[in-house]
C-alpha cells in the first residue's frame, strides 16, 4: 500500500504544480515509511520539504500555504505525534472557510500512519481517529487497501476542503494489489461493499478489513453469510449505504481497533438506531480495542480484535 | 541606534580529541578512581547498546535507538547529577540511566514492548522514556516548580536532541523556567541528525545554545563527546540551580553514528566518509588515550573490562528473555487508581480472547 500512496503524489504532483508535500523526512528520506520515496528527486526541494521538527509547525504553514495558493500534502510521522498540530487543526484548518464565509479555504491534506500491529514503538500504534471525526468541517479517510489508497489520496489532495488521511500501518506492506497509475479518483464520503451477504452487516476500516474479511469467510463455511462494509470516509458517516444493508440482514456489528468508548462505531450505533431500529432484529455488537493505553507490542495483539471475537459478535447477533 | 542586548556563547572543551589536555582540570578529573568509574560506564554502555542492536537484528527486541557515539555526554551528565534530582530523558541516554541506578534489564525490557521496564526498581523519581519530543522539557520544569514550591534542594534535568529544539514545547519550557527561575537544566544533545534532517536545516541559527538568550538565560556550548567538559559544565548549571541561580541551557555537540533507530537507514541521507570523520572524535578514544598517558590503561586492563562488561551485559539479557509475557490483564491493572466498573467486563473478555489463556493473576474484582 505505501508504493501506491507513493504513486497517487507523483500523479497529482505531475499534474497539479500545486501540490506540495511537507514533513519530517518525506525529503531525501522519502518518508519512515517510504511513502514519499522518490519525490524530492523529482520534483525538487521547493515541492517536496522537510519541515523543522515541529508537528504545529506543519499543521500552521500548511494552513498559511492552502489559504494562499498551494496544495499542501503534509505527512506527521506517527499518529501519536498529531497532538501538538491539533490547535491548528481545530483552530484554523477545520474553520477557515466557516468564519471567513468561503474568502479563504484550507485545501491542505494531513496524512499520518494509523493503529498498531508492527511491532513499533511507544506512541507509534494510536488510532485516535475518533477525535478527529469530532471535528467538524474536516473530513476523516482510512483506505483498506492500494487501490483505495491510490484512489481516496488522489480524491483527498483534489477536495477542496481540508482532509485527515489515516494510512493503517500494519496494510502498508500486508497486501500486494496492481495498481493503474492512471490518475482515477475514488469517491470520499461513501462506503465500499467488500463482500456480499445477507444474514449479518459488519462495518469496519482501516486494518480491520482484515480480520473481518477472514472473519466473514469462516463464517460462510458455517453457512452465515456476512455482508462487510469498509466505511473508507470515517467523517461523514455513509449512512445510507449501511442502512441498505442492515434492512436486508437485519443484523449488525461494528469493528474497529480503536477504543469503544466515545468511538466511531458508537456513531454509527446511533445513526442506525435513528434511522433503521425497526429492521435491526438483535442488538447492535461493537468488536473493538478495549478502553485502556494502547499496550506496548508484547500485548498489541490482545488489545487488537481477532477474528474470532468476530465470529463470536455475528454468532451473538444470530442467537435469537 | 543604540544596542539593548548583546549576546556571546562560549564553548568548552577539556580533553581533546586526541586525548590531550586542554584546558585546566576539574577536581573530578585528578581524582582516578572517579575517571576509570566513568571510563568503565562508557564503556558498559557501548558494550550493552551493541547487544541490543544485535538482539533487534535477531527479532529479539523491537524497534532500538542506538546511544552509539552519545557516551561522553550521557555519562557526563549522569556523574554531575545527584541522585535526589530527577532526570528527564529522551530515549536514547541509556548511559545516564544506567549510571543513576536503572538497569540494563530494564531498558531491554521496555523496548521489548513490555511497559514493566519503565517501572524504574532505582531511581523512583525519574521520568520515564519519552518519544513524544520535546514534551518532557516542560515535565522537567513542572517538577523543578515543584522543589522550588516543596523548598526541596533538587533539580531536574532534561534531555532534548537537536530536532527537538524546533518544538514549541522547548521554548516554552525555556521561558517558564527562566520567567520563574526554576532548578532546572536543558541539555540539548546536538549529534547533527534529526532521522534524516541535518541540525542547519532545523534552524538558522548558528548555535542551539543561544536558543536561551530569548529565554534570558544562560546558554553554553561544550564538546559531547568529552567527558570532563561535560561533566564540569553541567555540574556547574545544576550547582546553580540548586542554589537559586536559576536554570540553564547546555548543547553538547556530538555525533549519531548509528542510525536514527533500527528502523532507520542513515546511508539513504548522509554519506560514509561524514561518519568516518566523526569516528575519529568518539569519545572512548580520547579518555582511554588520557588514562594510558597517566600509565593508568592498558591493553590488558582494556581486554578485562570488556570481559567484565560482556558478562555484566549478557546476565541482563538472560534476565530479559526469561520474562513472561504479561497477562492481559496488565492492560487494566494500571489505568487508573481503582478500575471502573464497566472496565471490568472487558477485563474479562481481554483474558477469554488471550492469547494465553488462563494465564491472568486473579485480579481481586
Amino acid at each position: 500500500m505505501v508504493e501506491a500512496i507513493a504513486l497517487a503524489h507523483g500523479w497529482e504532483m505531475q499534474h497539479d504544480d500545486h501540490v506540495v508535500v511537507i514533513g519530517q523526512d518525506v525529503g531525501a528520506n522519502g518518508g519512515v515509511f517510504r511513502a514519499t520515496a522518490g519525490l524530492q528527486e523529482r520534483f525538487g526541494n521547493d515541492r517536496v520539504q522537510d519541515t523543522p521538527l515541529a508537528e504545529a509547525t506543519i499543521a500552521g504553514m500548511s494552513v498559511g500555504m492552502a489559504t494562499h495558493g498551494l496544495k499542501p500534502v503534509a505527512e506527521i510521522q506517527f499518529m501519536g505525534f498529531l497532538y501538538p498540530a491539533l490547535d491548528q487543526i481545530v483552530n484554523h484548518m477545520s474553520r477557515m472557510r466557516n468564519r471567513t464565509r468561503g474568502r479563504l479555504t484550507c485545501p491542505v491534506v494531513i496524512r499520518t500512519p494509523h493503529g498498531g500491529g508492527i511491532h513499533a514503538p511507544e506512541h507509534h500504534s494510536e488510532s485516535t481517529e475518533a477525535m478527529l471525526c469530532h471535528i467538524p468541517g474536516i473530513r476523516v479517510v482510512c483506505p483498506s487497501s492500494p487501490l483505495r489508497a491510490y484512489g481516496l489520496l488522489l480524491a483527498a489532495i483534489r477536495d477542496p476542503d481540508p482532509v485527515m488521511f489515516l494510512e493503517p500501518v500494519r496494510l502498508y506492506r500486508a497486501i500486494r494489489q496492481e495498481v493503474n497509475d492512471d490518475g482515477q479518483a475514488l469517491p470520499l464520503d461513501v462506503c465500499f461493499i467488500l463482500r456480499e451477504g445477507s444474514d449479518a452487516t459488519i462495518v469496519t476500516w482501516g486494518a480491520m478489513t482484515m480480520e473481518t474479511l477472514r472473519a466473514a469467510a469462516e463464517l460462510d463455511k458455517r453457512g452465515i453469510s456476512a455482508e462487510v462494509i469498509d466505511l473508507a470516509t470515517l467523517s461523514p458517516i455513509d449512512i445510507e449505504t449501511i442502512l441498505e444493508s442492515v434492512a436486508k440482514t437485519g443484523r449488525l456489528v461494528i469493528v474497529h481497533e480503536a477504543v469503544r468508548n466515545v468511538g466511531v462505531g458508537a456513531e454509527i450505533a446511533a445513526l442506525v438506531a435513528e434511522h433503521g431500529l425497526y429492521d435491526l432484529q438483535a442488538p447492535i455488537q461493537r468488536v473493538t480495542g478495549f478502553d485502556t493505553i494502547m499496550p506496548l507490542f508484547k500485548l498489541e495483539h490482545d488489545y487488537i480484535p481477532s477474528v474470532q471475537r468476530i465470529i463470536d459478535a455475528v454468532e451473538l447477533t444470530l442467537d435469537g | 541606534m543604540k544596542t539593548v542586548a548583546e549576546f556571546k556563547i562560549h564553548y568548552l572543551q577539556i580533553l581533546g580529541g586526541n586525548g590531550a589536555v586542554l584546558a585546566p582540570l576539574p577536581p573530578f578529573a585528578k581524582d582516578t578512581a572517579e575517571v576509570l568509574r566513568m571510563y568503565r560506564a562508557m564503556t558498559l554502555v557501548r558494550v550493552f547498546d551493541a547487544k541490543a542492536v544485535n538482539l533487534q537484528r535477531t527479532g529479539q527486541l523491537g524497534t532500538y535507538p542506538s546511544s552509539l557515539g552519545h557516551e561522553a555526554t550521557h555519562i557526563g551528565v549522569g556523574a554531575a547529577m545527584r541522585p535526589e534530582d530527577v532526570l528527564a530523558p529522551v530515549y536514547r541516554e541509556f548511559g545516564t540511566q544506567l549510571w543513576r541506578g536503572v538497569t540494563m534489564t530494564e531498558i531491554l525490557t521496555y523496548w521489548g514492548g513490555d511497559e514493566r521496564g519503565n517501572d524504574f526498581a532505582v531511581p523512583r523519581q525519574d521520568f520515564a522514556w519519552c518519544v513524544p519530543i520535546a514534551t518532557q522539557t516542560l515535565h522537567a520544569a513542572g517538577a523543578a516548580m515543584a522543589f522550588k514550591v516543596l523548598r526541596q534542594p533538587r533539580c531536574a534535568l532534561a534531555y532534548i536532541g537537536d530536532g527537538g529544539t524546533s518544538e514549541g514545547a522547548f521554548y516554552e519550557a525555556l521561558n517558564l523556567a527562566g520567567s520563574r527561575a526554576l532548578p532546572v537544566v536543558f541539555v540539548v544533545v546536538n549529534n547533527g541528525w534529526a532521522i534524516s534532517v541535518p541540525t542547519k536545516a532545523q534552524t538558522a541559527a548558528k548555535t542551539l545554545a543561544q536558543k536561551a538568550v530569548a529565554a534570558g538565560i544562560p546558554g553554553v556550548q561544550v564538546d559531547g563527546n568529552d567527558v570532563f567538559a561535560v561533566r564540569a559544565t553541567v555540574s556547574e548549571a545544576l550547582e546553580a540551580a540548586r542554589r537559586g541561580a536559576g536554570p540553564s541551557l547546555i548543547e553538547t555537540l556530538t555525533y549519531r553514528l548509528s542510525d536514527h533507530t533500527t528502523a532507520d537507514d542513515a546511508s539513504r541521507y548522509r554519506s560514509d566518509r561524514e561518519v568516518k570523520e566523526a569516528w575519529a572524535l568518539e569519545p572512548l578514544i580520547r579518555i582511554r588515550t588520557f588514562l594510558a598517558a597517566a600509565g593508568l590503561w592498558d591493553a590488558a586492563k582494556e581486554q578485562a573490562l570488556l570481559h567484565e562488561c560482556t558478562l555484566q551485559v549478557d546476565a541482563a539479557v538472560t534476565d530479559y528473555l526469561g520474562k513472561a509475557k504479561p497477562s492481559t490483564d496488565a492492560m487494566f491493572d494500571h489505568l487508573f487508581a481503582a478500575l471502573p466498573a464497566h472496565l471490568h467486563e472487558q477485563r474479562l473478555t481481554a483474558r477469554r480472547y488471550s492469547s494465553k489463556p488462563g494465564a491472568s493473576k486473579p485480579s481481586g474484582h
